[in-house]
C-alpha cells in the first residue's frame, strides 16, 4: 500500500489533503468534523484584529455551472473570520489538542504594520498550531483596507511582511499568493527573500460571475449591488497548475516548497498538482459542493494510482512533471500527429466535423453514413475535435513515424528534435548544428 | 348491482369511475421546469443531427432544446412551430423512440436517448399555455383554396395556406375539428380536451373557416370545389376499415376498433362505457393497442391482441407494445381469426395458426379458441369514397413528390395519400408541404 503520510515545511500529515482557509475551516465544529472525516490538516479560517470584521448580510456566494448545474466556478466576498480573536484561538488550541497527528495551519491577515504581526504570531504560537500562512491573496473587500491581495501584489510588501514574521515566530511562515498579478514569479521570489518556508497557492481570481438580467446587478447581488469577489472551483485551476509550475522551473525559486491550491476536486488533481511541483494540496470548492466525504475518495484514488504505478510515497511523484514544463520555443517541431477516430467507439454526433469544418482546418469529412473520418492532408493536429467529441477516447492523436511523409506539408516526418529556435523562419534562429 | 371485471358480457361500469379516471390520466405527464432543464442539458447538439433526419417534419430539434436549455422555452417552441403546426400534439403521440429518439446518438451511446418528446411538449405546452399564437398571416393574396378534413393534414395545411395569405374553407364530415388526434388515438396520449384546445389555438392564425358536416360526396363534391376554389387540398384520411371475411362477423359485440376508441374519446365520464368481460382486439397496430389498453383500463378482465404475423413485424413500435403488456394486455402472434360464434352475440373467436413462408402468409390446421364477449377489428382502414378523376395506388390516392394528385389543382396529403406512416407527425409534413407547392403554384402563376 503506498504510503500517503505528508511532511511539508516539517508539519505532519496523514495524508496531503489539506482544507484550505475559508468557510470549512472557520470554526471549530467544522474543523472537528472535517478531522473525522479524514482529512490530514486545515489552513484555519484567517485571523484578523479585534473588533472583528463583519460580513454582509445578504448572498456571499456566485456561481458558474456546467451541465446539470454542476458547480464548475464559485465566486465569493465573504471576508476573513467575524468572530473574536480569542474564541478562534481556544478553538484552535482545543482542536489541535485532540488531533495531534492533523497539521493545524492558521491563516493570518492584519495591517501593514510589526506590531501586530508580532501580537497575532505570539497569540498563534500559544495555541500550540503547527505553522502559520500569510494571506496575501484575498482580492475583494480586505484589499480595500490595504490587506489581503493589497499586499500580494506588491512584491516588496510581501518580503517585508515575511521577514517580520520570520523574525516573530518559531512557526513555519507560508505566504499565500494571490494570481491577481501579471507574473507570479515576482511574488513568490519576494516570498522567498524574506524568508518564508514556502508559498502557497493560488488564492482567488477576481471575478463576476454573472449579471441579474432584471436588476442590471451584478451577482451576488447586495441590494441592487455588486461587488468582484474571489472566483474558485475546478474553472480555476488551469490558472493554478501553470502557477504552481511557474514557480516550480523558476530558478530563484526552485526547491522552495510548495501548496497546491486552485479547483482541486478529485485525488487526480491533487496529484497533477504534486507532479508539477507542490508539497501538499489544499481543498476547499469541492468540500464546500460535496462536504467533507471527498476527501475519502481522494485518498483511495491516489492510493491506488500510487500503487498502480509504483511510487511508494509522495515524494516518488512530487516534481515529476516540472522538468517538462518548458518555453514554447522549445517544444519539438518534428512531433507530427493527426487525429485518429475510432469508428466503434463513435456516436455519430458530428461535433468534431462542426468544429473542425466551421472553426478550424477542414480536416474532418462526412462519409455516406455518418461516417467522419479525418482528411490527413488538412490535419493540423490542433485537438479541437478530441476537446469536443463526448466520448473519452473516441478521438486520439496519433503520432506519424519517423520516416513517413505528412501529406499535409508533404514533408517527411523526421527523427531529430527540431525546435523554434532554429527553424529558417525565425529571424533570430541561431545557425543550425 | 356493481359490475366488476368478473361480470359476463358488456357492461359499463366494471372498476370505480374513480379508478377509471385515474387510469385515463396523462399517461407521460408533463416535465417539470427541473426536469426539463436535467434532460435538456443532455442534448449534444450535434451536426447535421441524426434526429433532425429522423422527423418527419424536420423540427430543429437541437436548437430547440439549447433555447430550452438557455430558459428560453418560449423561443424553443416557436422553433418547433415553425417546422410542425401540431408540435404539441405531436409531442404527445409520436411514436418518439422509432424517429427522433431512436436516431439520438445518446441512444447509440448509452441506450437513453435525449428525451426529446417529452422537451417538446414542455416547450410548446409552456407557448401554449401562455395564449401566445407565434404566427401571424402575409398579405392578402386574394386567392382561395379548399381543404377537404379537419384532421392533422389538413389543418397543417390550412394553416400554412392561411399564414401565406390564401383564404381557406375546410370541409369536415364530424361535428368536431381534429380528426383523428379528435376521435382516434388513446384517450390517455391527449389528457384535458388537448386537441380541441390545440385546434382553436391553430386556428387563431386567421383566415381559415371550418365547415362542419360537410362532407366530401355528400355536401361537396370535388368537381363543385374545383370550380369555386383556386386548389383543393384532399386530406380526407381513412374514412372506411377493411372487413373482417370470416362467420360470424356479423354477431352482435364485433365492431371495428376505430369506432370504440371514437366513442372512448368522445366520452365524457369514462365510466359509463361499456366493455366486455374478455375482449379480443385483431391486428397489431397502434389502433390495435389502443383499443386493447383502452379496454383493460375500463376494467375488461381479460384482453388479448391476435395478430396475424410475428412481433417484428407489428407496426405498433416496441414501447407500444410494452405498455401494452404492462398493462396487462396478452399478445398472440402468428395467428388469424377464421371464425365466430355464438348465439347471437359473439361468444367465442376461433382462431389458426400461421407461419411465414416463401408464398406469404400460411394458415395452419392447427386451431384454438378464445372466449370473448367483445371483438375489436384493427386491420386496417382504407379510404371511404374516391372521387372521380383520382388515380389509386395500393388502396391510397397516387401522388407526386409535392402531393400532387393526377387532377389540376387537386393536392392530397395524409393517410388517404400514398406513402404515408399514418402518423400524425407524417399528415402534418404532408400537410404542409403540399400548402407550400399550392402556394408556389398559385403565386407563380
Amino acid at each position: 500500500m503506498a504510503d500517503l503520510r505528508s511532511e511539508f515545511v516539517g508539519i505532519k500529515s496523514p495524508n496531503p489533503f489539506w482544507l484550505a482557509s475559508a468557510p470549512p475551516t472557520d470554526k471549530e465544529y467544522n474543523v472537528r468534523r472535517a478531522f473525522a472525516q479524514g482529512w490530514g490538516g486545515v489552513v484555519w479560517k484567517t485571523l484578523g484584529l479585534d473588533p472583528h470584521i463583519v460580513n454582509v448580510n445578504g448572498p456571499r456566494y456566485g456561481a458558474v455551472w456546467g451541465a446539470d448545474r454542476r458547480l464548475l466556478g464559485l465566486n465569493n466576498i465573504e471576508l476573513i473570520t467575524d468572530r473574536p480573536l480569542e474564541v478562534n484561538l481556544q478553538e484552535i488550541k482545543a482542536v489541535k489538542r485532540d488531533f495531534p497527528d492533523r497539521a493545524m495551519v492558521v491563516s493570518l491577515m492584519v495591517p501593514c504594520d510589526e506590531e501586530s504581526w508580532a501580537f497575532i504570531l505570539k497569540k498563534v504560537e500559544d495555541t500550540g498550531a503547527d505553522g502559520v500562512e500569510l494571506n496575501f491573496g484575498c482580492p475583494h473587500g480586505m484589499s480595500e483596507r490595504g490587506m489581503g491581495s493589497a499586499v500580494g501584489q506588491v512584491p516588496e510588501y510581501i518580503e517585508m511582511v515575511a521577514r517580520w514574521c520570520k523574525a516573530h515566530t518559531r512557526m513555519p511562515v507560508i505566504v499565500k499568493l494571490t494570481p491577481n498579478i501579471t507574473d507570479i514569479r515576482y511574488p513568490a521570489r519576494a516570498a522567498k527573500k524574506g524568508g518564508a518556508d514556502a508559498v502557497s497557492l493560488i488564492n482567488t481570481v477576481s471575478s463576476i460571475t454573472a449579471v441579474d438580467l432584471d436588476s442590471f446587478s451584478p451577482e451576488p447581488s447586495i441590494d441592487g449591488k455588486g461587488s468582484h469577489g474571489g472566483y474558485c472551483g475546478p474553472a480555476v485551476k488551469p490558472i493554478a497548475l501553470n502557477m504552481v509550475a511557474e514557480i516550480a522551473r523558476d530558478p530563484e525559486t526552485r526547491g522552495l516548497p510548495i501548496s497546491g491550491i486552485g479547483g482541486i476536486t478529485t485525488w487526480r488533481d491533487a496529484a497533477e498538482f504534486m507532479a508539477l511541483g507542490a508539497g501538499n494540496v489544499q481543498v476547499c470548492t469541492a468540500a464546500m459542493t460535496y462536504g467533507f466525504k471527498v476527501v475519502e475518495e481522494m485518498i483511495s484514488g491516489l492510493g491506488q494510482w500510487m500503487d498502480e504505478k509504483g511510487h511508494a510515497d509522495l515524494g516518488a511523484f512530487t516534481g515529476r512533471a516540472v522538468p517538462n514544463v518548458t518555453d514554447w520555443q522549445y517544444l519539438n517541431l518534428n512531433y507530427v500527429t493527426k487525429a485518429r477516430i475510432d469508428q466503434d467507439l463513435c456516436i455519430k454526433c458530428g461535433r468534431c466535423y462542426a468544429a473542425c469544418e466551421d472553426t478550424s482546418h477542414q480536416a474532418i469529412a462526412i462519409r455516406p453514413g455518418r461516417v467522419f473520418e479525418v482528411i490527413d492532408a488538412e490535419c493540423v493536429a490542433c485537438n479541437l475535435c478530441v476537446n469536443v467529441c463526448p466520448v473519452e477516447t473516441c478521438i486520439t492523436m496519433e503520432r506519424l513515424e519517423a520516416g513517413t511523409v505528412d501529406p499535409r506539408t508533404g514533408r517527411t516526418v523526421e527523427q531529430r528534435y527540431a525546435n523554434w529556435t532554429t527553424h529558417p523562419n525565425n529571424p533570430m534562429a541561431e545557425a543550425a548544428e | 348491482m356493481t359490475a366488476s371485471p368478473q361480470t359476463p358480457g358488456i357492461v359499463a361500469g366494471r372498476l370505480p369511475s374513480a379508478v377509471v379516471a385515474d387510469n385515463f390520466s396523462d399517461v407521460a405527464p408533463p416535465l417539470t421546469a427541473h426536469e426539463a432543464l436535467v434532460a435538456a442539458d443532455r442534448c449534444y447538439f450535434c451536426y447535421d443531427a441524426p434526429c433532425i433526419a429522423a422527423c418527419p417534419t424536420a423540427i430543429d430539434i437541437p436548437l430547440f432544446i439549447r433555447q430550452i436549455a438557455t430558459g428560453t422555452a418560449e423561443a424553443a417552441a416557436r422553433t418547433i412551430f415553425a417546422q410542425n403546426i401540431m408540435g404539441g400534439m405531436c409531442a404527445r403521440v409520436c411514436p418518439t423512440e422509432t424517429l427522433c429518439e431512436e436516431a439520438c446518438v445518446r441512444e447509440a451511446a448509452e441506450g437513453k436517448p435525449v428525451e426529446i418528446g417529452r422537451l417538446q411538449r414542455f416547450a410548446t405546452d409552456k407557448l401554449m399555455a401562455a395564449g401566445v399564437h407565434p404566427f401571424s398571416r402575409a398579405a392578402a393574396t386574394g386567392k382561395r383554396v379548399a381543404v377537404i378534413g379537419a384532421g392533422p393534414a389538413g389543418l397543417a395545411g390550412a394553416h400554412r395556406l392561411a399564414m401565406l395569405g390564401h383564404d381557406v374553407t375546410v370541409f369536415e364530415a364530424r361535428p368536431k375539428p381534429g380528426g383523428l388526434n379528435e376521435y382516434g388515438i388513446a384517450a390517455y396520449k391527449t389528457v384535458g380536451e388537448f386537441a380541441r384546445a390545440e385546434v382553436d389555438w391553430l386556428l387563431r392564425i386567421g383566415g381559415i373557416e371550418i365547415r362542419h358536416d360537410h362532407a366530401l360526396g355528400r355536401e361537396v363534391t370535388l368537381e363543385g370545389l374545383r370550380a369555386d376554389y383556386d386548389a383543393v387540398l384532399l386530406g380526407v384520411g381513412l374514412g372506411d376499415v377493411h372487413k373482417l371475411e370470416v362467420p360470424g362477423r356479423e354477431l352482435v359485440g364485433v365492431r371495428p376498433a376505430v369506432e370504440f376508441i371514437a366513442e372512448l374519446r368522445q366520452a365524457a365520464d369514462k365510466s359509463s362505457l361499456p366493455i366486455g368481460r374478455r375482449v379480443v382486439v385483431i391486428g397489431g397496430g397502434m389502433t390495435a393497442i389502443d383499443a386493447a389498453v383502452q379496454s383493460k383500463l375500463l376494467g375488461a378482465e381479460e384482453v388479448t391482441i391476435v395478430y396475424r404475423r410475428g412481433q417484428e413485424r407489428m407496426s405498433a413500435s416496441a414501447d407500444e407494445q410494452e405498455h401494452a403488456t404492462t398493462t396487462g394486455v396478452r399478445l398472440v402472434y402468428h395467428a388469424v381469426p377464421i371464425r365466430l360464434e355464438g348465439d347471437g352475440r359473439i361468444e367465442r373467436a376461433v382462431f389458426a395458426y400461421t407461419m411465414e413462408t416463401e408464398a406469404g402468409l400460411a394458415v395452419s390446421e392447427e386451431t384454438f379458441t378464445l372466449a370473448a364477449d367483445q371483438l375489436f377489428l384493427a386491420i386496417g382502414q382504407t379510404l371511404a369514397e374516391v372521387p372521380a378523376g383520382l388515380v389509386l395506388e395500393a388502396g391510397k390516392i397516387e401522388v407526386d413528390g409535392a402531393g400532387r394528385t393526377g387532377l389540376e389543382r387537386v393536392w392530397a396529403a395524409g393517410d388517404c395519400r400514398h406513402g404515408g406512416e399514418d402518423l400524425t407527425v407524417t399528415a402534418v409534413a404532408q400537410g404542409r408541404d403540399a400548402a407550400m407547392d399550392i402556394h408556389a403554384q398559385l403565386m407563380g402563376g
